[in-house]
Order: C-alpha cells, then structure tokens, then sequence
C-alpha cells in the first residue's frame, strides 16, 4: 500500500483541474472489442484527440441490464467478435499511452470469475486508473473484496448514485467511493438522450452535501447542449451511447472514429463555453 | 367474494409466512444471495422489503391471500397416491397436484401473493419475464382479477414455440411485448423486464416468477410458495402417519421446489432432491443444470451458480422443457448444495420424456415436461431408496403443472421417436 495510491490521485488531479478551469471534465465511455479491438482503442485515442478528459472503457457482458439497444448491439458484437476480459487489460495499456485516465466500466460477474485481486493487479499493471461498477453497491463490493483489492493497487471505486437514493444511501455511496462519484442523471438505461438537468444538478447538490468528492453525471447525456446545461453543475460528465451510435451508424472504421473525434471536440467545446 | 374454505384454509397460510430466519437482512443465505442490482432499484427493492415484511406479518394480508388460493386457484392441492406408477418401483410415490391450481401451475401461487402486494403498495402496472409462458400466463390471469395493467416480457423465441400461451395473454387483457435482444429467451426476457423497471419503478411491480433474483425476491416468491409444502407435509401425515421419507421436485429457478422443501428443512429424517434439467447430459454444452453443472458468480441480482464461460459470460442453457431453460438458480438452493441439505442431480431430456409418458398413460395425468424432471427423478430414487432403508419408502413429488401447454413439443418428441 505504499506507493500504490497514484492512479486514483491522477484521475482526482485531472477532475479538479477541470473545475479549476472553470469547465466540467468530459468522460468518454466505449466497449472495448467495439468495433474491433483496434478500432476501439483508435476512437478511444481520437476521444483524446478532440478533448476527452478521462476515458472509460467498457467490458462487454453477455446481460448488461442498464444498458438500453445501442451499447447492448455493440457489446454484443464486441462479445462475438472474440472480445475477453484480456482483450479490455490490453485496451486499457493502449489507451493509457495518451496520458489520460483510463477507468473500466464492467458489470459484476465477469471481475468475480476473473478472480477480483487478480482483476485488480492486472487493471493496475495495464495502467488502468479504477472500475465504474453499475451493479456493485458498496455493501456488496466490500464483501465481494473489491473494495479492499482495490484500495491496495490504488484503483478508483467509482459507484453510482441515481435521484431515487435516499440521503443515506447517497452518503453511504459517495463515502464508499473513490476517485469521484457516478451520478445517474435520469431513472433508466443509457442510450435515451433524456438527461434531465435539473434532477442531475439536484443530485450533485446531495452528494457535495455529504462529502468534498468530484461527481460526474451520466445516463441519457447525447447532444453538446445537454453536456454544457449539465456541466455547469458537475465536475464531469459522461458521455457514451452517443459515441457509440456513431460507430454503429458509420460506413467503416475509420470514418466511424472521425465522427467521434469531431463530437469529443463538439462536447468538449461545449463545456468550455458553458463554464 | 366469500368460500367456505378460506376460514380454514387461513391456518395453512399463517403457517407458510412463519418461513424462519433466513436469509440474513442483506439477502444472503450463506455466501449466495444479495443485492447485485443498480444503485437506481434499491429505494424500490427497499420499499418492496419493507412492504412484504409488513405483509408476511399482517393477519389481513394472511386473510386476503388464503381467500384468493381457496377460492379462486383452488387450494389445497390435492395428494395423489400414485399407486400404478409406482408399482414395481419399490416406493410409494405421492403426487402434490400443483397441476390443479387455476392456470396448471405452481406459479399462481406466487403471482397471486406479489399482485396483493402491488396492489397495496399503489402500483398499477405490473411487468414480468416468461420462458414458456406458465408465469406469464399466471401474471396476467392475476392482474386481469385485480385490475392491475400487465405486460409480459418474453424472448421472440419463446414467443415462436408458445403461441398458445401468447394467445392466453392477450385475450387476458395483457401486453406481450417479444425481445429480440441477447440470445431471445427466458434470460433476456428478464433483462429487458428489469430495464422497464429501472426506468418505470415509480408506478411499476416487477413481478419476477421464479425464487431467484436479488433480495427480497427468493425469500418472498419462496413464501408465497411455501403453502406447496405445509399442505403436503399435513396432507402426507393423513395418509401415511408421518412424514414422507423424501421429497423431489424439479429445478428451474426453484420456485415449486423451495416452496415444497421449505417445511421440511428441519425434519432431518427426510431427504430432499432437487432434479435439474440434464439436457443432452451435463457433460455435453446442452443442459440447464447450474448447480450440478455450473460455477458460482452472479446473475440477475444474486450470487449463485450459473453457466458461464471462463471470463463470466453467461452460457445459453437448453432443455427440452422451457421453464427449466434458465442458466441459474436461486440463491437458497445454491446454499442448500453447499449445506448438503439438498441433494440435486440432473434428469435429461430423455429421461424426462420417458417419465412424461409413463406418467400420462399409467395414471392418466399429462405432466408438464417441468415436471416430468421429478417424476423421473423420484423413479430413479426409487429402488435406491427402498434398498438403503430396507422398506417401501414415501416418496412425495411435486407435480408443479399440467402438460397441456407441451402437446406441441411432446408430439413432436415421440414423433422424432417413431413411436405414436
Ligand atoms: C410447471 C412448471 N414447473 C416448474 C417450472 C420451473 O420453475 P421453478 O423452478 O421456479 O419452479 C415452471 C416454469 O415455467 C413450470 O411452468
């Protein structure tokens, strides 16, 4: 436990210099293995490119329940295409080459099977900063050991807290958390376009009221102005169907991962203005 | 709406809410179980907690159940003493006719207990998942009598093989609405079933059908069914003077099971078996059998065992009957193996089959091919039995449904097998 508290501490020090600079820090999520294991790590570097704070990449799971059609169709295309929890380890030391954090977005289960220290080493030695765990509440995370294996390689424990937690929960959540806490903008599945602001910034008023930790907000953010409106209130936000449909929508590769350069540097854009 | 019955019928209830201690207050019975859900479901997954926990203690709540499963599913079940089928067997084989309930299944009795509960918890609209189409069919039965908006969600596969049963829903008043996502079955059905609620939980009960699934709901479907085996355990007493010497029932989720073991957790002088579904055998990748042929992890909301691939990802399960074509279990029968309480073993698609047909034509009762899965289990058990204890053994089994949804499936089975 030493020296180890590094990746949460870059990933701190990138958010707050965000807020220093008077913006919100922009949050790009991507499958990994989506839409190739290649292709995923070029749109992760052009989110880089055009102005991505911290990256997160996703590893695609066979039954993602708070993912709506868009991040399911690539996962599962991701899944099919060969993608492993290898294949997310060697995404992660990819991406982790441009500077920026790097986090995981994973569904329990498969950290679990891996082995959940095993997980943790092999997130930290590929450079990977923390996990993003929509189904792990801290009750569970900290009998499942996640907690523990992660503050020994000092990895980021990023929960989520979503407008229907109670003031407990969002305390006892924003207290189990590290790196900064995931706020659900709206009650549903990523991929609908319907943040709503007001419910986010409410939300990120009570978990600032209970603790001094960054909050970023997510689920239903697709268009620069949402980003903007709810950036004005968060210390980041997080964008990911929206970069995905991109990917999906386009004719190959390689204009696929233009498209999302130019709408990280859209977003991007969009959070310095409304700073 | 009043019967005769329930009066009566009110003490068997009581006494299926008295469940005991576990699981702990988080969910878990011993190392499985839990919440592994959305930060966003657990206001709700509380409220429900709370609400059922009132319920389960609140002697109106007793009364209203016990009204519905006395006069409307038509309970108790009877007990059959299968005595032609067993002949030659060396047991005495029991049959608990869950297949005489309203809708031919086991699964009214749940459905009926958590549509009471939305309905005083003020949801209007109730979602569920369906394999075959049984819960479904069951749920909707019950929101048409409560008034209570339903729609189904079912894999565009099941809704292919089932069309009867979609047929049943819609003229109950229900929505279907196929998935066409995942692997298009029983699995995504509830995938997608829990995105509506993660979405909608505001007005919305998810009505899960099985006692898998995260806290509250194995406990709670688990209750709800625990009138399986209160009745059996006083039923078989009439009959025989004592308790049964085992008990078997299929597996899918393990809802007709935990609900027919439960009361016979602590009679230690009574075996219990749970049969999964074997498929093609456990050793091929075609079976649905989680404990004898799985791994631990987490699934739905629980950690239990599951099929899954070396980094987590969960395997298609196959068997030949659709309510058992589920690749986990709930978390009490995963701590149950782990205990040793309960002793599961796969039954294959043909062993099923056989039992199917033999049950049909020796006693004149067409099983579900759920249920066939026990029927060949207690076959099995049988002469085992009856050599280990030096004397015709009780062996009670739950029959969960009738066959009737299966005519499709079985005819094409025997069929296959030339012989009509
Ligand atoms: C008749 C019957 N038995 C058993 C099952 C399996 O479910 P469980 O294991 O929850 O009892 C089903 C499910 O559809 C069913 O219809």
């Amino acid at each position: 436990m030493s020296v180890t508290l590094s990746a949460v501490d870059s990933l701190d020090s990138v958010l707050r210099a965000a807020r220093a600079d008077g913006r919100a820090a922009l949050v790009g999520y991507l499958p990994a293995g989506f839409p190739s294991a290649e292709g995923a790590v070029a749109a992760a570097r052009a989110m880089v490119e055009g102005g991505v704070d911290v990256i997160e990449l996703g590893l695609p799971y066979s039954d993602p329940v708070m993912d709506g059609p868009v991040i399911q169709r690539a996962a599962a295309a991701a899944l099919a295409g060969g993608a492993t929890t290898e294949t997310l380890f060697d995404s992660v030391a990819a991406v982790a080459e441009t500077g920026v954090p790097v986090l995981c977005m994973t569904y329990w289960n498969p950290v679990e099977r891996y082995g959940v220290r095993r997980f943790a080493e092999r997130l930290a030695a590929a450079g990977g900063h923390g996990l993003v765990t929509p189904d792990l509440i801290p009750e569970e995370a900290a009998g499942a050991g996640w907690t523990e294996a992660a503050t020994e390689h000092g990895l980021a424990r990023v929960h989520l807290v979503a407008p229907s937690s109670s003031d407990s929960r969002v305390a006892l959540t924003a207290a189990a958390s590290s790196g900064f806490v995931y706020a659900a903008s709206m009650m549903g599945v990523t991929g609908t376009g319907q943040a709503a602001g007001g419910a986010a910034a409410d939300l990120v008023a009570r978990v600032r009221a209970t603790r001094d930790i960054p909050v970023c907000v997510g689920i239903g953010v697709s268009t620069r102005d949402q980003a903007a409106a709810i950036g004005r209130h968060a210390d980041g936000v997080i964008v990911g169907a929206a970069f995905v449909r991109r990917l999906l929508e386009a004719e190959t590769e390689a204009a696929g991962v233009d498209a999302v350069r130019e709408f990280a540097a859209d977003l991007a854009a969009g959070l310095r203005s409304s700073g | 709406m009043t019967t005769t019955l329930s009066s009566g019928y009110l003490e068997v209830v009581t006494e299926a809410f008295a469940s005991g201690p576990a699981p702990d207050r988080a969910g878990h019975f011993g190392r499985f179980g839990g919440r592994f859900m959305p930060e966003a479901l657990m206001s709700t997954l509380a409220e429900l907690t709370a609400a059922y926990d009132h319920a389960r203690q609140d002697a109106l709540f007793h009364a209203e159940f016990a009204e519905l499963l006395a006069g409307y599913a038509g309970r108790p079940s009877l007990l059959t003493d299968a005595t032609r089928l067993s002949a030659g067997t060396g047991a005495r084989l029991l049959l608990k006719r869950e297949d005489l309930n309203h809708t031919g299944s086991h699964k009214i009795n749940n459905v009926l207990g958590q549509a009471l509960l939305a309905r005083r918890m003020g949801k209007r609209r109730i979602i569920a998942e369906t394999g075959a189409g049984q819960h479904g069919v069951a749920t909707a039965t019950a929101c048409a009598l409560l008034g209570l908006e339903c729609v189904v969600y079912m894999g565009a596969e099941d809704t292919r093989r089932q069309a009867l049963n979609v047929a049943r829903m819609s003229v109950l008043g229900a929505t279907v609405v196929p998935v066409e996502v995942g692997s298009r079955t029983l699995k995504d059905a509830i995938n997608e079933a829990l995105r509506d609620w993660v979405t909608n939980a505001d007005t919305t009960h998810y009505l899960l059908g099985t006692a898998a699934g995260s806290h509250p709901f194995p406990a709670m479907v688990r209750d709800f069914h625990r009138v399986i085996g209160v009745e059996a355990r006083r039923q078989v007493g009439d009959l025989c003077g004592g308790l049964p010497d085992a008990v078997v029932a299929c597996v899918g989720g393990g809802s007709n099971a935990i609900g027919v073991f439960h009361p016979f957790l602590d009679d230690t002088g009574v075996r219990l078996y749970g049969m999964e579904a074997g498929g093609a055998g456990v050793h091929t990748d075609r079976h649905a059998a989680s404990i004898t042929g799985g791994s631990v992890g987490v699934l739905h909301g629980a950690r239990t065992f599951l099929l899954q691939d070396e980094f987590g990802q969960t395997q298609e399960s196959h068997s030949i009957s659709a309510g058992l074509d589920y690749p986990a279990v709930g978390p009490e029968h995963a701590h149950l193996h782990d205990l040793g309480r309960v002793a599961y073993q796969p039954v294959t698609d043909d062993e099923a089959m056989a039992a199917f047909r033999l049950l049909s034509r020796s006693e004149g009762i067409i099983p579900a091919i759920e249920s066939a899965h026990a029927v060949a289990g207690a076959l099995r058990l049988a002469p085992v039995l009856a050599a280990e204890l030096g004397r015709e053994p009780v062996v009670l089994v739950c029959l969960s449904g009738r066959g009737d949804k299966d005519m499709a499936t079985a005819s094409e089975y025997f069929g296959l097998e030339g012989d009509r």
